[in-house]
């Protein structure tokens, strides 16, 4: 049977090929870009080699059984089989090494895996950046907590973090469970409705890091994604201070007319936008929603023709979306996008 | 198999696809629905009454009168868009209790929707500018609900809040719903 | 030899005959009979949710595709993953061991033929439930394991959860009595002679899996009771705002549904120990470390639950108590995988099909066994917790550990159950079609997860770049449906056109090949005394044979628990129509439980008349013959 001897090899480098393949795209677990993201990955590849080596040699073991069986084949049914009485010494031999060898190999996997476990227990910092998240159906809601309850920020769907300083992510959700993952930063941590949790993320370089709820969650898990903005310490400063102002009256007539659109239709009820009288808090808050780089938990670029697309028909994006169609027509959607792209 | 069993058999067989099928307007979602277009409330209120011989309520029946999906999104609304804050959970507060048999404005589909899309006299806020066709609906079925009016496979059960006691599904329905207003509705 | 049997033979024939016509079809209470009914239901389960995954893998294909919307999407992924594990993988192994334990230990049926006849009939009512659920958009949409609060009555209006959690109800009543049939028929009902350590693994394997079936189906049918009760009668069980958890739903879930993956693994191992040992024409390499294995595998396997909830934040320590075991676990499969190898090195191959889909399965099984490994290191697990990388590692050990072994028995035993060979080119094709089909499906989903594509996603957007694996997934996909036509078109073909197959195709070593193909209803013509653990391949010059039961009486001998030394005799019940009677009831009480409480009460009104019918007293049969013939 030496045509799986000959397959082996095509498969190992189909094998290969596959994996190169996928390493295109966005940022992921094997491109970790903070310190608990640089230790999973580390502890990723020792169990691949080791795993690899385990499957080669059983797969060298199996070789080896059938080019014996080849050699010494049994031609028919019809020859006798045999019950081997006395003990096979040299067979016993090699089976308790191997289980030898199995037992150790899993120790010291145990072993790593603890010791990485405590280590990104140990990540900690005092100096930690605080920040809570709270999962809904389906896009994610995040709080800067401030000094006074004024300086308190609250926006969507996008996460941004000063580079090189810890971030204690406290996690919660009010409705189902949900995930939250970073892969480039850590793994997941699940938002569990009643247990309230807490995961410490960290990014050392600047970038713009993908996340996705990893917790089914109803109809549109599917597109519940968030952005990771990490950026140096003073623009994130910048950023920081900028959410916290309330924006000014506008001051364009278009946008102008956007505000009294916004505020005379639906929206209010469900989204808030600070110095105005929206303040409701069904839907993520609107306030900056100009400065964010996509929209609907991360499934469109933040756009007015995609802006306009969402809030005329978002069953069409995310069909089961709890948000509803409006029916603003023709100039007064454009003003209102005018102004929702005025709030930076 | 005897005839008899066979009869026995096809019967039962047809009983419990007919119970299942029943399923089949249940569990639909509609999320964008062709018999509710996306239109405010108000406009599409104005429309029907243009349409129909003058009558108060929408010709149009409750479509959401079998579907658990609308009636839980009906209930999500309710908390969503404050409701609570008069009705509370159906027990009342500033605003009548929705529970119970009593219904002032009346209780059937085409009064419920009037009520929530022009709002009331003493009170109650018309939503209509800032409610679509379809949430409408959605908020009517769950307030019907809350009755115990509808079917209940297609009530909610409970909630994942606190509890009050019981929820839409375990109620019966009102011993003689008088659905009908108490007294004839005030002028617009 | 054979005149003065015949006319013992045709006693035995008319005694132990099932009754004609459509009625005596639905009475039928021959293990061989019912558990060939469970295989066939069971394979159309598997083709029914294989042909779901295509629907998904369709979907999936490309990024942004328009198949499918969410909604029937997410309904496709739980009944694909509830049939695939409640309708398919458990039910055929049980049924495997229905068909295969009483030959093998040398019985005529198994100890309680009724219910194993209502145990069939619950599990293909539960069965069609979920499937007509599905047909009529109420299927269950909540996952294959109905996480609250999803699934609770908050965020899943209608009955779809309450349908995927009544299917539950229905498919571990038909597990449970299964598991009572083969421990007690093992340990009662063994032929004389067949101590402890002359028990086939393929035996052992079944009664391991059966205790564990015991201690395991408990937790769910709790949990989803939990679940039904939470839905339709406001208790609050998993309500976190009145003193319920969340968390509750998950221990209980996994609790048992760990152990349910071993449950699908163990018989599997047992069928692997059998090829092995008829495929390598010598008794296998350490069959007292291979039992241990097994006795070790199931006790180990209830310690592991809790690596499914690693990213929900309980304390370090614990989770790694589950770290530990669930590698350790490694450690007794491992043992298992060593003794296969070295019976294979040191035997002289007979190369067919069965030991190809053996040799797949070592190769396979052994890589998802070490993703496992992998998964069991929680901060590993936690990036890829949830992820494809997960859906392949469970693939990997489910298809690689389960349905390749199945497959390998299939062909191995179903010439003695059909009394039809199989073709071997075939085999070989449908082999090598499903080898190649299943690496390119999942060997790309490993990748996939650990660049972030979650699971249970309806699609995914372009800019992830994850469409190129999909694709390749995808394609795996339908050779993988290619092989199983393969093996369908074999199987039917051989039902028509096979040659046949003859007593003792292989070769082999066990009781079962003693018996003509297929085997008549009484299994034996006489019951064998054993004397070795491969009677067949240690004949005795002058075999010795039970003699002194009755063949005018469905009458089996009990013999005792640890050397099998004749007890007592004992008869069994013959075709009867209530055991159907009583699954309809049960049947029409847990449908109706969805709907009303009172549907409890009703099942229970219909169910009283036919359990008093069932255990109506049977007075004395050999009496009355007795009587009957003075």
């Amino acid at each position: 049977m030496s045509v799986r001897a000959r397959l082996r090899p095509a498969r190992a480098g189909a094998g290969i090929a596959l994996f190169l393949a996928g390493c295109a795209g966005p940022h992921h677990a094997l491109d970790p870009a903070g310190p608990q993201a640089r230790h999973i990955a580390s502890l990723w590849w020792l169990l691949f080699w080791v795993a690899l080596a385990v499957l080669l040699a059983v797969v060298i073991a199996l070789l080896v059984a059938v080019l014996r069986g080849v050699a010494t084949r049994a031609h028919s049914p019809r020859e006798p089989g045999v019950v081997v009485t006395m003990t096979e010494r040299g067979t016993v031999a090699a089976v308790t090494v191997a289980v030898g060898l199995t037992a150790l190999i899993v120790l010291s996997l145990l072993t790593a895996s603890a010791l990485v476990g405590r280590t990104l227990a140990g990540l900690r910092s005092p100096d930690a950046l605080s920040i809570e998240v709270v999962g809904h159906r389906w896009w994610w809601e995040i709080r800067y907590p401030g000094a006074a309850p004024s300086e308190q920020v609250t926006t969507a769907n996008e996460l941004h973090v000063p580079v090189g300083r810890p971030v204690k992510v406290r996690t919660i959700s009010h409705d189902v469970i949900h995930s939250l993952w970073v892969p480039s930063l850590h793994g997941k941590r699940d938002l569990v409705p009643g247990h309230p949790g807490e995961i410490v993320l960290q990014a050392d370089r600047p970038g713009v890091f993908n996340g996705q709820c990893a917790e089914y969650c109803g109809v549109e898990h599917a597109l519940m994604r968030l952005l990771v903005i990490a950026e140096p310490a003073d623009r994130f400063d910048a950023w920081l201070t900028a959410q916290r102002e309330t924006p000014p009256p506008p001051t364009d007539p278009e946008a102008r007319r956007g505000q009294e659109v916004f505020l005379a239709q639906q929206c209010a009820l469900c989204h808030t936008i600070q110095g105005t009288p929206a303040g409701g808090r069904v839907g993520p808050d609107l306030t900056h929603v100009g400065s964010r780089q996509t929209i609907a938990a991360g499934v469109l670029p933040n756009a007015p023709e995609h802006l306009a697309t969402w809030m005329l028909d978002p069953q069409s994006v995310k069909p089961g979306t709890l948000m509803p169609a409006s029916a603003i027509m023709g100039d007064d959607m454009a003003a209102l996008v005018i102004y929702l792209g005025s709030l930076r | 198999m005897s005839a008899r069993g066979r009869a026995l058999g096809v019967v039962a067989i047809v009983a419990t696809l007919a119970a299942l099928s029943a399923g089949c307007e249940r569990e639909a979602r509609r999320f964008k629905d062709p018999a509710t277009p996306t239109q405010m409330s108000r406009d599409w209120l104005a429309a029907q009454r243009r349409g129909s011989a003058g009558g108060e309520a929408p010709a149009a029946p409750n479509p959401y009168a079998r579907n658990a999906w609308a009636v839980s999104e009906g209930k999500r609304l309710f908390t969503q868009m404050n409701c609570t804050g008069c009705h509370a959970s159906g027990g009342g507060d500033i605003g009548p209790a929705l529970a119970d048999a009593a219904w002032i404005y009346g209780g059937r589909s085409g009064d419920v929707f009037v009520s929530i899309v022009e709002g009331r006299p003493n009170g109650m806020p018309g939503y209509g500018g800032r409610l679509t066709v379809q949430q409408v609906w959605q908020l009517v079925s769950y307030v019907q609900s809350m009755s115990g009016q509808l079917r209940k496979d297609v009530r909610p059960g409970r909630s994942d809040n606190l509890y009050l006691g019981q929820s839409e599904q375990a109620r019966r329905a009102q011993p003689s719903p008088r659905l009908e207003p108490a007294r004839a509705p005030a002028p617009r | 030899m054979s005149d003065p049997d015949a006319e013992h033979r045709e006693r035995l024939a008319q005694t132990w005959a099932p009754r004609p016509g459509v009625l005596g079809w639905l009475s039928e209470v021959n293990h061989k009979a019912i558990a060939l009914r469970y295989m066939v239901t069971a394979m159309g389960f598997f083709v029914l949710a294989g042909l779901l995954a295509l629907v998904m893998r369709l979907q999936l294909a490309r990024p942004g595709a328009h198949l499918v919307g969410p909604d029937l999407y997410n309904q496709i992924f739980t009944v694909h993953g509830s049939t695939m594990m409640f309708l398919f993988a458990v039910p055929v192994m049980e049924a495997m061991g229905l068909y295969l334990v009483p030959m093998m230990i040398g019985t005529r049926n198994v100890a309680f033929p009724r219910m194993n006849a209502f145990g069939y009939y619950v599990y293909l009512i539960g069965g069609l439930f979920l499937w007509v659920g599905l047909a009529l958009n109420i299927g269950a949409d909540v996952g294959w394991f109905s996480y609250v609060p999803l699934a609770g009555p908050d965020y899943s209006p209608g009955k779809r959860a309450d349908i995927w959690a009544q299917m539950i109800t229905f498919t571990e009543l038909a597990a449970l009595v299964a598991a009572i049939e083969i421990i007690v028929t093992t340990f009662k009902q063994r032929a004389p002679g067949m101590t402890l350590d002359r028990i086939p693994i393929v035996v052992w394997a079944m009664v391991v899996t059966s205790f564990m079936i015991i201690f395991a189906m408990p937790a769910v049918m709790v949990s989803s009771g939990m679940l039904a009760l939470d839905r339709l009668i406001d208790t609050q069980f998993f309500n976190p705002a009145e003193g319920g958890d969340v968390l509750l739903w998950q221990h209980l879930f996994w609790f048992f549904g760990h152990p349910e993956v071993y449950i699908i693994f163990i018989p599997a191992t047992g069928f692997v120990s059998a090829i092995v040992t008829t495929f390598s024409r010598r008794s296998v390499f350490g069959y007292l470390a291979l039992v241990l294995s097994l006795v070790a595998t199931g006790f180990l396997a209830f310690g592991l639950w809790v690596h499914h909830m690693f990213a929900v934040g309980l304390p370090e320590m614990g989770q790694g108590f589950f770290t530990a075991a669930s590698m350790m676990i490694a450690i007794p499969n491992g043992v298992q995988i060593f003794c296969w190898l070295a019976t294979l090195i040191r035997g002289r191959l007979l190369f067919r099909t069965p030991l190809l889909f053996v040799l797949g399965f070592i190769v396979i099984f052994v890589a998802g066994g070490l993703t496992g490994v992998m998964l069991a290191a929680v901060p590993f697990d936690l990036q890829v917790h949830d992820t494809y990388f997960v859906v392949a590692h469970f693939h990997y050990v489910l298809v690689g550990g389960a349905v390749f072994p199945l497959l390998g028995a299939f062909y191995y035993w179903l010439p003695k159950m059909t009394g039809r060979r199989l073709s071997e080119k075939l085999g070989q094709a449908s082999f090598w079609l499903l080898f190649v089909g299943f690496n390119l499906t999942f060997f790309p989903m490993h990748q996939l997860g650990l660049v972030g594509m979650p699971r249970r996603i309806y699609t995914y957007l372009p800019d992830t770049g994850w469409g190129g694996l999909n694709l390749l997934s995808t394609v795996g996909a339908f050779i993988i449906a290619a092989a199983v036509t393969a093996f369908a078109v074999n199987v039917l073909w051989s039902l028509r056109r096979g040659a046949p197959a003859g007593d003792d195709p292989w070769g082999a070593a066990t009781l079962e090949w003693s018996t003509p193909s297929p085997p008549p209803t009484y299994n034996f013509v006489r019951i064998p005394v054993v004397h070795s653990r491969y009677p067949r391949w240690t004949p005795l010059a002058d075999p010795m044979v039970t003699t002194g039961l009755r063949d005018d009486l469905r009458e089996v001998v009990i013999t005792s628990m640890l050397d099998a030394e004749p007890t007592t005799r004992h008869l069994l019940d013959g075709p009867t129509i209530i055991p159907l009677l009583t699954a309809l009831a049960v049947g029409v009480g847990l449908i109706a439980g969805i709907f009303t409480p009172w549907g409890f009460v009703i099942g229970a009104a219909l169910v009283l008349p036919c359990l008093v019918a069932w255990f109506w007293p049977k007075g004395d049969p050999a009496r009355e013959l007795a009587e009957g013939r003075a």
